[in-house]
Order: structure tokens, then C-alpha cells, then sequence
């Protein structure tokens, strides 16, 4: 045993040991005496380490974004879009229609003439993008036209609505101010999963509801006479149907309608007197539509009780052009605001507007903003639905992290109490190994960020023992040495030698482990398998590296050691 | 120095059929237990909504009611199905289980009946304060975890992948550390602890969640570390002693590794069972597997690991010398026996090379 190595190797400790702590204690302040209490080091730990939501509170939740509704309802308007083309273009078009499955998008148009097809084809793909052949194959036979999505098409557009979706959810998101959230996509490519994780957030039943709001928003015009006449509502859908002839052409809609309570002044009012869903028949397509909203905002309504918010809105240049110029030319008639495909109001045309108008309803403070809020980040381009939720109270939190410590300090009691007395001088050598671990594991778990879960907390309990392990490892070999009657230096090194392959073996397989964890995790697992790792890796420079410096150390004095207490 | 097991002389392997015995039983009980159940219309394992799906809501109260009247408060309010289960580390916490209802939006509507129901105990906690701090309150809703049909089935799927990714993983290790009969050897082993946990899940109905798959594959680490301990020290002692059989060098070996497989597996034995004492609730599963894992994955070295490796490899040295025999009888020149088993004894040949004609791969 040399003894020129050992004071290199102890300053590389020391100096290890001190960017150690000084991870761990934080670069933020000089550390004062207070910090190496127990209550000192719980604060620093708790602030400088990330910790996951299931100790610090927080809810997790998976949504999938149903991005067959995006493709369908691109494939219907580019079925409407396909007949007016045609229609336009003088042609006769006997039927148009679309055929919709699982994984087939299908825009179908049946012209009266066959021999009109190419002339068709020609009109219609001049004006729309199914003349892409990368996105739509074409195919006819006889009167009949067919364009059917392609596979690649499919899946580069349902990306894109997921993109989409993400960015809608993260303007949501920030609107609401919730602090570091975690947006991101999930699983596997194709499955068109969004992560979203909110740390301190209790009751995500709000939340859950805002990302999911739909807002389309649409201004119509209601079918009937003009004003003084009160504006035409029906009491059932069939009647409205009724009112057209039967059946609802292509530039009709018929829509439901719930009035508006009035105001009387009793509190019991919203909650009791709910008028029946009335229907009103609309032209179609709407004058202007959701894209061309520049922003909305709730305000209180006259009277400034707490359920008298309206919401309003305020359109772009170009919508605002095309509005004025309609309403100009509609005065007196009825328009309907909009939502989700449900008139929400309905008013008649005083003067021309241009770009303001209002959302009225029994909306209150809380529900006002929220729609403003869900009306200004832009519509989804296809409804979420939600797959998993997870919410953990902070005081759920609380129990765990002092459960897991309570935890983690018996286990390591019984562990050093054991080493001392087992393998006595020795012992203490592992112990402080043991201590060094410790301090390194939380520093690199500061360093590479990683987040501290439950389950991590279990990965640390485990570490302790795999670390003594390796100490045990040599210790044992190192009895055996030097009962085959080596002497002491000589037992120590091959004890460290041929302990060291051992050691390497099992920290490999364990990592190995640990790596199809983290790959297959989320979350808490995800902890579990970097606190582990993590542990084992400190381990190998501790367990091997220091215990033998320390022996090092004992062994290097120039009298002969007598005997080894191990 | 004070030494435990000083100087051990066991004849494991005489043993084994006892030994590989006690584990067939413990995995035919832990099987025949999964499938009365699954006969008998009940759940074979106990799934936790990560792989089932559904809802389990955390209620913690000021002063908890009965579970019978949590259970007739949720029957009011149509609430069918509700499992209500006490939480055991806290007397004032009670989970509540709903199964799967269609999407899991309908989470919220779930949630909304159980509010409805436990409003009967008085008013929940305002979602901004504790429950200690809300005077009025008499309960609050700490914890939720829906999980919809399809994240439950991408989850299930997902864990038994990664299980079987990671034995072909460590398979591959330390096959090429030793040799594949080693490693198949290894994964039997590992395998069987698994297995054999699984088991007691299936008998205890312990829940069987993400965190305790986290813990059996955790197991499968340990097991192997135990298990590569021995067959280091077999490694060692053959190409120190060329002359023993295969089967008493790994006597020795298990002998020799033994006060080493006692500490430390007692050690992580310690820590375990301080987590499963002081780990709380929700790492009480977890826990529980790696308790039965590091207990069957130290028995599992010694018991399953070893002797299987010597069969093999004895079985194969066999084959090798009969075919030898097979070889050499036609020539009478002294042609080279390709197989070199003269000079190692017992021990077959090395390396996975495999002479031609033995029929390894």
C-alpha cells in the first residue's frame, strides 16, 4: 500500500464531500450554524430538492385528443366545400356525402351526368386542397367521385390537431396562472396523449373543465320576419323542421335555444325558473365564426349582482369588415350569438356592428371569465377527453414524506448499529462511506434536477442497503484474507480486488432494472428508478473508493499494523 | 472478530429436491389460489385502478364515521359498488373505491355522488383550506385517482412488457459475464421469485398497483445481485481448483458466500421491514413485495439458481463425453479428443464455444 496515494485520494474526497454539501446546502447564502440542525437540514432539503406530486401535492392528468372527431369533421367540410365547388361550377350534383371509419375518411360525390366527371374533378380540385395526392387519393367509376384520405394524411394531420391542442391547453393554462405545470405529450406516438401536471392544485375539477371547453363560437342569422315581428322560435325540433318543409337543406341549421331567465330580483330565480329549450332555425354558415375573434372578456352586467356577468367580445379587422358590411344590409332582422352549437342570444340588428358584440346569459363571475378565458385561448380543434387523474392533497403529501423519513432514518439506524457492532473499527469506516453516501445522493439528485417521489424515498431506504452491501462484500473477503493467513495490507487489497468485480456485477444489474423502470415509468416510478440509480452510482465512488482511501489512511504509518479491527 | 458463520460445511445441493420442492408447493399454492378464485367469480388478484381502471377517492374526516354508514350514504345516493376501506397507518382516513364507469370524465360526476353522499356528515372543507383549519368542515377529499379503461389496459400491457424486457435483459448480462447456462439459470431463479410473490399477492389480496410492479422488478435486481454473488465465487474457485466437481465447488462457493448472503440480505431485510412498519399506507404493497422478494430472492441462489446451473452444465458435460466416447471409438491413431475434459475433471468445457458434435449453442 503506497502511501503517496492516499493524500491525493483524500483531498479528491474532501473536496467531493465539500461541492457535495455545497449542492446540497444551496449556492444561494452562506450557510450559518442553524443549517445543521435537524430542523435546518429538513428546510434546506425541502427547498432545494424538486419533489414530486405525491409529496408536495399536485394533480396529474392524461388526455387523449380525439383526433378522429378532427379528421371527420375535416372530411365534412371539405364534403360541403366539394359539392358548392361543384355546384358553382354549373355541374349537377346528385349526391354528396362522406363515409367515415375507423381509419377511412371518404369525401363522396355522385354527379347526375357522368360525363361531367373530369370537368367536376377539375372544379372541385381547383378550389380545395384534395387535389394534393400526397394527402387524397382519387378514384371514379362511372358517375361517381371518391376521395379518400391517406394514411400519412391521417396521421400527420391528427398530430398536428394534438400540437394544436397542447398550445390551446398551455395558453389555458398559463391564463389561469398555475405555477410550473408540466405539458407534454404521453406514451406513444400514435396514441396522441397530452401529460398535464399541476403542482399545488387541489381540485382540478374546474380546471378539468376549462382545458376541456369547447368554444365555438359562431354569429348567425336567425330565419324569420324582421322586427317589430318578435323573432321566430319553435317549441320542438320537429316543428322547426316543419317551418322548412320537412327536411333541413344545406344552408339551414336548426338549433336549440335556452332563454334567457329575467331578472326579478328573488334569489331563487336561476336556480328554479328555467325556461324550456326553444328552436330557432339559422342560416348556414355562420357570418362570422370563432377564428375571427380577437379577444373576449367578462364584465358585469347592470345591476352588479354576482350572477350578472356577460361576456364580451371583440372581432379582427377582417371579420369585423365582413360583419358591418352584413349587418349593414340586415337592419332589423335577428341575429343569434353562438355557442358550442347552442344560441345563447338573440337580438335584433338596431344599426350596423361592426366589431363588438356580447354574450349574454346568467353567468357568474366565476363562469364569465372562465368562458372569456377558454373564448381567448382559441377553440380545440377536436374535443379531449380526460384518461387519468390523479390528485394528491398537499396534507396527503405531508403524511407521506414523514412516513418515508420516518422510514428511512429507522432503516438506517439498524443498519449503522449493526455495522458498528459486527465489524466494530471497521465498521465505523463503513458508516462514514454510509454518511458521504447520503450527502452525495442528495446532491445529485439536486444537480440533475431529478424529482424526489415517494417511492424515490423507498429507492433511498433500498440504496442504504445495497451500499452496505458492498462494504459487506469486502469486509467478508477481507476476514477470509486474513484467515488464510495473509498479512493485513496484503488481505485489505485483494479483499478490495476481488471484492470490486462482485460490486460492479450487481450495481450493473440493478441499474439494468432500474433503466427498464424509468423508460416504462411515469412519475413516481420514474423517482424510484433515478433515486436508484443515482444511489447506486455514489455508491461505487463511496463504498470503494473512500473505504479503501480510509484503510489507506490506517494502514499507511511506517510501524507494522498489529492487527485490524474488523 | 466476531464471525457468524465461520466455518460452514453444508451440502446444499443434497438438499435441493426438498428445497426446489418448498418452492413448487409455494408456487402451486400461490396458483392454485389465482385460479379458484378466478372459478369462483373473484378477482384472482387484487388490481389497483392502474391496471383495472375506476376511481379511489382519499375522504379524511374530523371524526370518521362507520364504514356501514359511509357504505349506506353511498347506497343513497345510487352509489353501486363502492368499496370503502380504512387506511391503516391514520384511523381518520378512509378510502373510497368506485369501479370503472365509461369515460373518465364521468370521474367528476363519481366524485360529485360521493360529495352529495358524505355531505350527510356534515359540510367538505373549502378546497384552499386544511381540514384543521376549516372550522366548519367535517371531511375533505385529500386525494383522487381515476384512471379510464384505456390507460388502465396501456398500463397492464406496458408492465408485463417491461418485466419481461428486463429479464431478457439481465439474461444477456450475465451471460456474457459467464456463460448462458448462468444466466438461464439466474432468470429461472428470478423468475420464480416473482412468481412466487405474486402469489402471496393473490392469496393476501394485497393491491396490486404500479409502485409494487416497481417493486418486483426491484426484486429482480436483488435476487440477481445474490444470486451472481455465489456464482462469482463458483467462477473463482473453478479456475483455482481445477480438479473438484462442478457440484462441490459450488458447495463451497454457496458455503464460503454465506455469512456475506446473511448480512446483507438481512440488512436489506432490516430496511424493508422499517418500511414496511413505518412506510405508511401507500407504500404498503411496495413494501410487502420486496419483503416476500428479498426473503425468496436470497432462498432462490442458494436453493433454485445453483442447483439448476450444476444440472445443466452436468448435463451437458454428459452429453459432451458421450459423444467424446462416440468420436474417439473409430480411430485407433491417437487422434485429439476435441472435447479437453481430461484435464478439468467433471467440469464441462468453457467459454460457450462448444466442440462439434455436442450440440450447444
Amino acid at each position: 500500500m503506497k502511501k503517496k496515494n492516499f493524500l491525493p485520494r483524500a483531498i479528491i474526497i474532501v473536496v467531493v464531500t465539500l461541492l457535495g454539501l455545497y449542492a446540497v446546502i444551496g449556492p444561494r447564502r452562506k450557510p450559518t450554524l442553524k443549517d445543521f440542525t435537524w430542523s435546518g437540514i429538513k428546510a434546506t432539503l425541502a427547498s432545494n430538492i424538486h419533489l414530486g406530486l405525491d409529496l408536495k401535492g399536485g394533480s396529474h392528468l392524461v388526455m387523449r385528443v380525439k383526433t378522429d372527431e378532427y379528421l371527420k369533421s375535416i372530411t365534412e367540410s371539405d364534403r360541403v366545400a366539394a359539392e358548392t365547388a361543384a355546384k358553382e361550377a354549373g355541374i349537377e350534383v346528385k349526391q354528396a356525402r362522406e363515409e367515415i371509419g375507423p381509419g377511412n375518411y371518404r369525401v363522396i360525390i355522385e354527379l347526375a351526368d357522368a360525363s361531367k366527371v373530369n370537368e367536376a374533378k377539375d372544379a372541385i380540385q381547383k378550389k380545395l386542397d384534395l387535389n394534393d395526392s400526397s394527402m387524397w387519393t382519387y378514384a371514379s367509376s362511372g358517375a361517381q367521385l371518391t376521395w379518400t384520405m391517406t394514411s400519412a394524411a391521417q396521421r400527420v394531420l391528427a398530430d398536428n390537431a394534438t400540437t394544436q391542442a397542447m398550445n390551446i391547453i398551455d395558453s389555458r393554462i398559463n391564463a389561469l396562472g398555475i405555477t410550473e405545470p408540466t405539458l407534454q405529450t404521453h406514451g406513444a406516438q400514435n396514441s396522441h396523449q397530452i401529460l398535464l401536471q399541476m403542482p399545488g392544485v387541489q381540485d382540478p375539477e374546474r380546471i378539468k373543465d376549462l382545458l376541456k371547453g369547447q368554444s365555438k363560437l359562431e354569429l348567425v342569422h336567425v330565419i324569420g320576419p324582421p322586427q317589430p315581428m318578435p323573432s321566430t322560435t319553435y317549441g320542438s325540433e320537429d316543428e322547426a323542421k316543419a317551418s322548412l318543409g320537412g327536411t333541413v337543406p344545406n344552408n339551414r341549421k336548426v338549433l336549440p335555444y335556452k332563454e334567457r331567465v329575467e331578472r326579478t330580483g328573488s334569489p331563487q330565480d336561476s336556480a328554479n325558473q328555467e325556461k324550456p329549450t326553444k328552436w330557432v332555425v339559422v342560416e348556414s354558415p355562420a357570418i362570422i365564426d370563432g377564428s375571427q375573434l380577437r379577444t373576449a372578456s367578462a364584465v358585469n352586467s347592470r345591476g352588479g349582482r354576482n350572477d350578472q356577468f356577460e361576456i364580451n367580445f371583440s372581432l379582427k379587422k377582417d371579420g369585423a369588415d365582413k360583419f358591418g358590411a352584413w349587418t349593414g344590409a340586415h337592419i332589423n332582422e335577428y341575429m343569434g350569438v353562438v355557442l358550442n352549437g347552442q344560441v345563447q342570444s338573440i337580438a335584433f340588428i338596431k344599426s350596423q356592428i361592426f366589431d363588438s358584440g356580447m354574450i349574454e346569459g346568467n353567468y357568474t363571475q366565476q363562469s364569465a371569465e372562465d368562458l372569456a378565458l377558454v373564448l381567448r385561448s382559441g377553440a380545440l380543434p377536436a374535443p379531449i377527453e380526460y384518461l387519468e387523474e390523479r390528485t394528491v392533497g398537499p396534507s396527503l403529501g405531508a403524511d407521506s414524506i414523514r412516513a418515508g423519513v420516518n422510514a428511512s432514518l429507522v432503516g438506517l439506524g439498524l443498519v449503522v448499529f449493526f455495522m458498528l457492532i459486527y465489524y466494530r473499527g471497521s465498521g465505523v469506516n463503513a458508516v462514514v462511506a454510509l454518511v458521504l453516501n447520503m450527502i452525495l445522493m442528495m446532491a445529485g439528485l439536486i444537480l440533475f434536477g431529478a424529482t424526489l417521489t415517494l417511492p424515490g424515498i423507498a429507492g433511498i431506504i433500498l440504496t442504504i442497503g445495497m451500499a452496505v452491501d458492498s462494504n459487506v462484500l469486502i469486509f467478508e473477503r477481507i476476514r477470509e484474507e486474513l484467515l488464510t493467513g495473509k498479512t493485513i495490507p496484503s488481505a485489505v487489497d485483494h479483499g478490495f480486488d476481488r471484492a470490486f468485480i462482485t460490486i460492479i456485477d450487481t450495481h450493473v444489474t440493478t441499474i439494468i432494472s432500474s433503466l427498464f423502470l424509468f423508460v416504462f415509468g411515469t412519475g413516481p416510478i420514474r423517482g424510484f428508478a433515478v433515486s436508484l440509480v443515482i444511489g447506486l452510482l455514489v455508491n461505487l465512488f463511496s463504498a470503494v473508493y473512500v473505504s479503501r482511501t480510509i484503510f489507506m489512511g490506517l494502514l499507511s504509518r511506517k510501524r507494522k499494523v498489529e492487527s485490524l479491527s474488523i | 472478530m466476531f464471525h457468524i458463520f465461520k466455518t460452514v460445511n453444508i451440502d446444499w445441493l443434497a438438499h435441493r429436491r426438498w428445497l426446489i420442492g418448498i418452492s413448487v408447493a409455494l408456487m402451486l399454492a400461490g396458483l392454485a389460489s389465482a385460479m379458484i378464485r378466478q372459478a369462483t367469480h373473484r378477482q384472482p388478484f387484487n388490481l389497483g385502478v392502474d391496471f383495472k381502471g375506476g376511481t379511489v377517492i382519499t375522504v379524511r374526516f374530523k371524526q370518521r364515521p362507520t364504514d356501514d354508514a359511509i357504505r349506506a350514504a353511498l347506497t343513497a345516493q345510487s352509489v353501486s359498488d363502492a368499496i370503502v376501506q380504512p387506511v391503516t397507518d391514520r384511523n381518520d382516513t378512509v378510502l373510497i373505491k368506485l369501479p370503472l364507469e365509461g369515460e373518465t370524465s364521468s370521474v367528476d360526476a363519481g366524485r360529485d355522488k360521493v360529495r352529495k353522499a358524505l355531505n350527510i356528515f356534515g359540510t367538505e372543507a373549502k378546497p384552499t383550506l386544511e381540514l384543521e383549519a376549516d372550522s366548519g368542515a367535517a371531511y375533505k377529499i385529500v386525494g383522487t385517482d381515476a384512471v379510464g379503461a384505456v390507460a388502465g389496459a396501456q398500463l397492464r400491457n406496458k408492465a408485463i412488457a417491461v418485466t419481461l424486457a428486463a429479464l431478457v435483459g439481465i439474461l444477456v448480462y450475465i451471460a456474457m459475464r459467464f456463460e448462458w447456462t448462468y444466466g438461464a439459470a439466474a432468470v429461472i431463479a428470478v423468475f420464480h421469485d416473482v412468481l412466487i410473490t405474486l402469489g402471496f399477492f393473490s392469496i393476501f389480496q394485497w393491491e396490486v398497483s404500479l409502485t409494487v410492479i416497481a417493486a418486483l422488478l426491484t426484486l429482480v435486481g436483488f435476487s440477481v445481485n445474490d444470486t451472481i454473488v455465489v456464482f462469482d465465487r463458483i467462477r473463482e474457485n473453478r479456475r483455482l481448483n481445477r480438479r473438484e466437481s462442478l457440484y462441490a465447488i459450488t458447495n463451497d462457493a454457496i458455503n464460503q458466500t454465506l455469512s456475506r448472503t446473511v448480512i446483507t440480505n438481512g440488512l436489506v431485510f432490516l430496511s424493508v421491514l422499517a418500511l414496511v412498519v413505518f412506510g405508511g399506507d401507500v407504500l404498503r404493497a411496495f413494501s410487502l413485495a420486496l419483503f416476500i422478494g428479498v426473503i425468496f430472492g436470497t432462498y432462490s441462489s442458494i436453493a433454485i439458481a445453483s442447483p439448476i446451473m450444476v444440472w445443466w452444465e452436468q448435463r451437458i458435460e454428459a452429453a459432451n463425453r458421450a459423444a467424446t466416447l462416440a468420436y474417439n471409438r473409430p480411430t485407433k491413431s491417437g487422434v485429439q479428443s476435441p472435447v479437453k475434459s481430461s484435464a478439468r475433471g467433471a467440469v464441462a468445457s468453457h467459454a460457450g464455444k462448444g466442440s462439434p458434435g455436442t450440440g450447444r449453442a
